[in-house]
């Protein structure tokens, strides 16, 4: 197949331990999911879920040991990453792949100048040299629109606010013009206006660039701005995928559907909030069956014994795993 | 830069005023009279006896004295010993010995001592790891002079290929192997000390980010981990490189080394109030500057505290 045929990036069954000496812990299990071209695909849930592990995994950044990749394929264009030698793997890193983290002020080394930091993707990647490489690096702190950039290359990150440090982070990441970028929690950090402000960022350099974004957060605010699609993930699985319009509307899963009763949403004024009781399994001991099934309001003795197949809802692509999904898919909300 | 420096300088006045002050009342209060000590058993004539109590000011209450001393300090005069010599000359030769001890010892330790701490960090948990580890701890815990001992005996006496002892050969083969045996606990040290360090900010996330920017393991290393380890590391050698100057009595003794602590040694029995006020005002100002000079080191290596 020409490359064009092959789905962006493609992640089908990814299973990810950590072998310990007090055990092995489960912390991604039969994850799947497809991001397109110029899309924004929101991977969603709550700290704990794997949904960081499961980026790490796609970047080939995870210490092995005592992470392992057990099963499952990471295709790019359809080269299967997993199959890589370390070597080539680092090679894809930054150039086709890279990454956005969440804590600018952290995972950016506070001893080398912005400038140098930036510049240095040039440099290792291009083999430009210094002058040039800082150069390119002053128009990708312009891009990000960072003000006065050619004054400013030569500061060090502590000598940023924290949302000009998250679109230095930002520029890194994009140096390259990379296929696939992995922004985890990229707004956590920041205050809720200079959030909205990263993110109309991030949504305008992926329409420059038709990248495609996978999007790692647990903030239903985030996603519902910005992803055309979104996954759920629960105890490091995909429990529901759909388009972000379509989830909203419609969650075919008591998760998705417990989320969105517990943020306030303008739509539903005056109406209470509703909290998921309970909290999310330890990934060192997750219930058999559905890993949902103790705290969901729906279950039903089969629940706990069965885990429910990844099952297709609705012709647009609406999946779920719950044995009762198009139950919950077709009850009104609210 | 030059404003931090002046501060700093000037913050050492009273911590300089206060450690003499310190020193001249401890020899001060030392029981027994120093012209009596220096005579012996001998008698000592009244008039001399007087004489020599008037030059030295030894009748004079402390701060009167004190104040002579501080006088003389302040037109680079450190004093004069009871036998006559002026303290800088006779300091003048010893500085060079410890100074050659010193500068041996404190480079050993940061070549050695950085070396086998990256590479044990770096080969964390393997075999070579552990053998740097234990190494280091028996290092640490077995005194300096049963180190010493060990060092003469074999690679002096058995194996020959180090002088056992004495200045004879000059630098550096004279000072190799007390060199060596004066870095020792600080070699190991600093092994102990690279090592965690760097196994510690190989965790950071700017070294994850560094992995996410597809750099070579080399790279992010020696650019993104070893640079940010040092830092520690580095308070350390500053401290220690005051220290090592400082003399080391017991080296110094095992090696026969005329050197500075050697003299505070004797000078301290013969309570030669002069030599050891005036050795240790210099060792207080050598330790002032080695602690200025990591705090500018500092700047260097992390900008977060750059003093500009």
């Amino acid at each position: 197949m020409s490359p064009a045929a092959h789905p962006l990036l493609e992640v089908e069954d990814l299973c990810v331990e950590f072998r310990t000496r007090r055990g092995t812990i489960r912390a991604v299990n039969g994850l799947s999911y497809t991001l397109h071209e110029g899309e924004t695909l929101a991977l969603l849930g709550e700290s704990g879920s794997g949904k960081s592990v499961a980026a790490q995994a796609v970047m080939g950044l995870l210490d092995t040991p005592p992470a392992h990749i057990t099963r499952g394929a990471v295709r790019l264009r359809g080269d299967d990453l997993l199959a890589l030698s370390p070597e080539r793997h680092r090679e894809v890193r930054g150039t086709r792949l890279s990454m956005i983290f969440q804590d600018a002020l952290t995972a950016l080394n506070p001893v080398l100048s912005v400038g140098d930091q930036l510049a240095e993707m040039y440099r290792v990647h291009q083999g430009m040299g210094r002058k040039a490489a800082l150069a390119r690096a002053v128009a990708l702190m312009d891009r990000v629109r960072i003000p006065a950039a050619s004054r400013r290359i030569h500061d060090y990150p502590h000598q940023f606010s924290g949302g000009m440090r998250q679109r230095v982070m930002i520029a890194m990441a994009l140096a390259l013009d990379p296929e696939v970028v992995i922004a985890d929690e990229p707004t956590t950090a920041l205050d809720v206006t200079v959030q909205a402000q990263i993110m109309r960022l991030l949504k305008q350099l992926q329409s420059e660039t038709r990248m495609g974004l996978l999007l790692i957060t647990h903030d239903l605010g985030v996603v519902a701005e910005a992803a055309d699609r979104i996954t759920v993930m629960y105890a490091g699985r995909t429990v529901e995928s759909a388009s972000a319009d379509d989830l909203y509307a419609r969650p075919g899963h008591p998760y998705t559907r417990g989320l969105l009763d517990s943020v306030p949403r303008l739509d539903r004024l005056g109406k209470p909030l509703v909290p998921i009781t309970g909290a999310p399994p330890l990934p060192s001991s997750i219930p058999a069956g559905c890993a949902f099934h103790p705290r969901c309001p729906r279950a039903e003795p089969r629940c706990g014994s069965e885990a429910p197949p990844f099952r297709t809802l609705s012709p647009a692509g609406h999946r779920s795993a719950c044995h009762f999904a198009e139950e919950v898919h077709h009850a009104p909300v609210g | 830069m030059w404003r931090f420096v002046a501060r700093r300088l000037l913050h050492a006045l009273p911590v300089l005023l206060g450690t003499t002050f310190l020193i001249y009342t401890l020899v001060f209060v030392l029981p027994g009279d120093p012209i009596q000590g220096l005579a012996g058993d001998k008698p000592v004539p009244p008039a001399v006896l007087a004489e020599l109590r008037a030059r030295y000011h030894l009748d004079d209450p402390l701060w009167i004295q004190y104040t002579h001393y501080l006088t003389g300090l302040l037109t680079g005069d450190l004093g004069t010993t009871f036998t006559g010599r002026r303290v800088s000359d006779l300091l003048a030769d010893r500085w060079v010995v410890t100074l050659q001890l010193g500068l041996t010892a404190w480079v050993l330790e940061v070549i050695l001592g950085m070396a086998l701490g990256v590479w044990a960090g770096l080969r964390k948990g393997k075999w070579d790891d552990s053998a740097v580890l234990f190494g280091t701890t028996l290092v640490i815990s077995v005194p300096v002079f049963v180190v010493g001992y060990m060092a003469q005996l074999v690679f002096g006496v058995q194996l020959g290929w180090l002088p056992v002892a004495g200045t004879e050969e000059g630098w550096p083969f004279a000072f190799l192997l007390p060199g060596l045996v004066l870095a020792s606990f600080g070699l190991a040290y600093v092994a102990r000390l690279t090592r965690s360090s760097l196994i510690e900010n190989l965790r950071a996330d700017y070294v994850r980010t560094a992995h996410s920017k597809g750099l070579s393991g080399r790279r992010v290393v020696v650019r993104h981990t070893l640079r940010n380890s040092l830092i520690p590391v580095v308070t350390f050698l500053g401290l220690e490189l005051g220290g090592l100057m400082a003399g080391a009595i017991v080296t110094e003794y095992i090696f026969n080394l005329p050197g500075v602590g050697q003299q505070l040694f004797q000078s301290i029995q013969l309570r030669e109030g002069p030599v050891v006020v005036g050795t240790t005002t210099a060792l207080v100002l050598i330790f002032l500057l080695a602690n200025l000079l990591v705090d500018l080191l500092y700047g260097l290596l992390d900008p977060r505290i750059r003093h500009d």
